[in-house]
This record gives structure tokens, sequence and C-alpha cells, in this order.
């Protein structure tokens, strides 16, 4: 108990990623999210690291590629309108396969939008994002212990895979301060840094680059990436089950919303339904597989997005037709409480008839 | 068993610290709970509120849906969350700025005049740590004693100087508490 310490989301990525070594941020201010670099800016410099306001967005998120491909733990934070502007950045990462973090914080939109909590950048967050042949993993953590340890766990996949990766947090997930435990970092084998540009001294000149014109090479450049997609998709889904086991209703939701939905289980269970939940933690790639898995046995599932329905599409897919999926949502930085999901679910046994 | 408490007031009243104050005490004490802040984009003025939920399992939401327990610091605090109040809650109001009381009969009132006391005492910035002794006085949703015992923690290096004075402050609140309510 004595080593556990209140943070506040921002603070608590902030710190894990100074622990997992990252010595570089850049950023440009932005709501929801202006208590982490005013975080970093105190903590770099307490470990002599680099902070920098960039001029913008788009400044900020090339700093970040310069950094990481002289082999600097780098990373850069922003809320929805700031992550558009970093896209044209991110997809530069991906080409020159450096790796970086890059943390959304997201806000009502689309547009300006408001500052409220919402989930509306799930497509731009696991679709890639910015131009070209691409996709970054994307980590939706939904509470402070486990955004501290995705945290750090995600600047180790950057590393491996050679590759931009994001959290996708919302303005809840920034504001909460919750008992954390600020664990050191465990070292792993990461492959070496062959790659960066650190002088040519008494080696062959390395580049990086994102041109390239020769259309063969170009296309085999997509199918390199393409077999770490493939990798990764493999490797990197994770998902928390709950109260699955007896559950004739699924409800599937991540971050905040997996948060809220989790107290709507706890209440439906109360009153007698047997309903469960299941939160994606990584939202690309997407838990497809677990998703099969239980459509085998459960024929109703429910997703549950503070949007107006986007990480339904990846639930269709996966369940393919073999179960009935329904949607309820709450944009524009609404954040309902968990009687009304308890309500919603609700409505949806009765409608369905599912115990008879 | 889960209890959601609502501090409001004027931003530099000091309800956030005496929230926060709170939420580490009930981590002390093995409880899970969670802390969200709320403020208005002024440095001093504006409207303010903290929600702490505390609970012996994990917190689905963190928001105030329906608080168990209202701290009210100013008038527009207690037109704003009065009713947002759970059915028999208690509502703390700071009787020495807030001249309104609230309308409902369902709830019941704690007065105490704390910016008044923190001024014949120890200072009218105190006036949250007062109140925030008084309601634990009264609710006794963590111990006073794991606040003062771990107040260099919550107030870290560089406001340790205030240590004795917030302490002092949560003595005259449970002290108030133990005579008057």
């Amino acid at each position: 108990m004595k080593d556990k310490v209140l943070m506040k989301g921002t603070d608590a990525l902030a710190e894990a990623a100074i622990q997992a070594g990252c010595r570089c941020y850049f950023g440009y201010p932005i709501t929801p999210q202006n208590e982490l670099p005013e975080y970093m800016a105190r903590r770099m410099a307490e470990v002599g690291g680099v902070f920098l306001q960039g001029e913008s967005e788009i400044a900020s998120i090339n700093m970040v590629l310069g950094a990481a491909a002289s082999g600097v733990r780098a990373m850069t934070s922003s809320s929805s309108p700031g992550i558009s502007l970093k896209q044209e950045g991110i997809s530069f990462l991906a080409a020159m396969e450096l790796p970086a973090l890059i943390v959304n914080i997201m806000r009502g939109g689309p547009g300006l939008g408001k500052i409220a909590p919402n989930q509306g950048d799930y497509y731009q967050a696991t679709r890639g994002g910015g131009h070209g042949d691409y996709r970054t993993p994307v980590f939706a953590p939904a509470s402070i212990q486990e955004l501290y340890d995705i945290t750090m766990y995600a600047f180790d996949v950057a590393d491996i895979y050679r590759t931009p990766v994001m959290i996708l947090g919302d303005g809840m997930m920034g504001q909460i301060v919750e008992p954390t435990i600020c664990r050191k970092r465990q070292k792993i084998d990461l492959p070496p840094k062959d790659y960066i540009l650190d002088g040519a001294r008494k080696r062959p000149s390395r580049i990086i680059r994102s041109l390239i014109l020769d259309t063969l090479e170009m296309e085999e450049h997509n199918w390199k990436l393409k077999r770490k997609y493939d990798l990764m998709r493999g490797k990197l889904p994770q998902h928390e089950e709950f109260m699955m086991a007896d559950a004739k209703l699924i409800i599937v939701a991540y971050g905040t919303a997996a948060r809220i939905a989790k107290g709507a289980v706890k209440r439906a269970r109360r009153e007698g339904l047997a309903v469960g939940l299941l939160r994606p933690i990584t939202l690309w790639p997407f838990p497809t597989q677990a998703i099969q898995e239980i459509a085998k046995k459960v024929k109703h599932f429910l997703v549950f997005e503070m949007s107006t329905g986007q990480m339904i599409d990846d639930v269709l897919l996966a369940l393919g037709g073999k179960a009935e999926c329904e949607f309820y949502g709450r944009p524009g930085g609404v954040v309902p409480t968990p009687m009304e999901i308890t309500r919603i679910v609700g409505r949806y046994w009765v409608q369905k008839e599912i115990l008879g | 068993m889960l209890i959601k408490t609502v501090m409001s007031g004027i931003g530099g009243q000091g309800i956030l610290f005496s929230g926060l104050c709170m939420a580490w005490a009930a981590m002390y004490e093995g409880h899970f709970v969670t802390y969200l802040p709320s403020y208005g984009a002024e440095m001093r003025g504006g409207v303010t509120s903290c929600t702490i939920a505390i609970s012996d399992e994990e917190i689905a939401s963190p928001i105030p849906s329906a608080p168990d327990y209202l701290v009210l610091m100013d008038n527009l605090s207690l037109a704003r969350l009065q009713s947002q109040c759970a059915s028999g809650g208690e509502v703390f109001i700071n009787t020495s700025i807030v001249s309104d009381r609230p309308i409902r009969g369902d709830i019941e009132l704690v007065e105490i005049p704390v910016t008044d006391l923190a001024e014949s005492s120890i200072g009218v910035r105190y006036a949250n740590m007062i109140m925030l002794g008084a309601f634990i006085g009264r609710t006794h949703l963590v111990k006073a004693s794991t606040i003062i015992g771990n107040m260099d923690k919550i107030l870290g290096k560089e406001k340790a100087r205030f240590k004795d004075k917030n302490i002092e402050a949560i003595n005259i609140g449970l002290e108030y508490t133990s005579k008057e309510t």
C-alpha cells in the first residue's frame, strides 16, 4: 500500500515514459492534455532529457521523427485536432520504420469540437490515420495503473517492431486521479538499433527515407510492412474479460466507456441478467480471435462507445454474422452513467427475449 | 459499497486540495478511490469542484451521478449541485459565505461557518481544511489521523512549510464537529 501514489492520468503517462527511458518530448499545447507537457517540462529537466514546445503540431511530430532517427526514445502528445495535424509525420514514421509514441487524449469533434471526453478518433487511430498503406498499434487503457504500465510497454513495442505506436485515451483518462504504483522499467531484450543516424565513422553511411521511386522496390517495401503488421496481428492483441463465463449478452467497450460498462455489468448482474464485458485493450490489432471464440457460445453483443459508432465495425467484422450485435453510443462529450447503460442492457434483454 | 462526495467552491478556496487529501487517505486506508477535478480556465474565481469516489471494489465511473455527500463553499455551488444529491444525502454548507439554503426536504443539512472559524483562528486561507476536518469528523469516511500522518507526502516538498497550519486547521474542524453537530 505504501508504494502507491495518487496520480493524475497525464502525469502517470509522462512519468511512465520517463521511466521507460524516453528522453525527448516535443509537443504543442491543447486541452485536455496540457498537464502532460507541463509534467514533462519539469521532469525532462531533472533527468537531463529534452522538452521542447514546438511552433506547431507539425513541427513537433517531425522533431519526434528526427529524435527517433538518431536513436532516442521520443514521444509527442496532443488531443484530437492536434493529432490530425500530426498525421503526415506519423505516416512518415511508419514509412521510415522509426519507433515513437504518440498520445491522443481524445476530445469531442469533428473540427475543434469541445474539450470533454469523447471516443470519436477510433477510425483515425486504427486505420493508420495518415496517407499510405500502414497501420499503427493502438492501446486503449482504462485505468491509471494500466495507463502507466502500457506506456512503458508501448515504447518496447515501438522498438521491437520499429513502428510508431499510439495510446488512445480520452479527456477522462487524462484528468482522473487514481492510486498507481510507479513500477521501475523491466529490461527486456530489444533488437539493436542498427539503423540510427549517429555519425558514419568507421561504418558505411545509412539513409533513412520514405521516397522510393522504383515501383518494385516500393512494392517490396509495402509487403515488408505488411509482414510486420501480420506479425503484430498475431502477437499484440490484448483484451480483458469480465463475468463472461455464463454470460448470454456481451458488452464490448474500451477505455472510459469500458469502465462505465463494467459498472453496468455489475448492476445488471444484481438484477439477475447474465451480462459480461469484453474490453479490447489493443484497438489495433483488434482482439478479433477472442470475439470469434466467444461468438461460438454467445449470440448477443452490445457495443457501447462514446461516439456514434466506430469500433462496432471491427466487432461486426469479427462476428461475421454469427451473432446479433446492437450499438449504443453517446457522442459529443457526454459521459453516461452505469445506470443508463444498465437500462439499455435491460431493454435489449427484453426486446431480444434472451431468456426465452 | 460506493460513496461519492462532491466538494465545490470558487477557484482559490482550496476545495481541490481538501478533496485530494481525502482521496490520499482513502487510498492509504486500503480502499479503491478515484478523484476527478473540474475547474474553469481562471486561476482564481472560477467554478471549481472535485468528485471523490470511495469504494471496496473497482470504481466504474468517476463522475458524480448522485453524490451521497456535498461540501459547498459558495452560493453558486449550492445552486448548481443541490439537485444532484442523492435522496437522504448530507449537504455541508459554509454558512459564512453561503446565504441560500437547499430547497429539498429529503437531504440533511450540516451548517458550519468555516470562513469565520478560519478568520478568527489561523487565517482565511485555511477554511478549506477546517471544512475537511469538520466533514470527516462527522462522516468518518476516512480517519483524520491518516491525513495528518501522511501530510508530508500529500503536500510534497514544495509545500512542506504549510504542513503544521493544515493540520491545525483539520483539528479545528474536528473540534467544531464534536461540539456543535
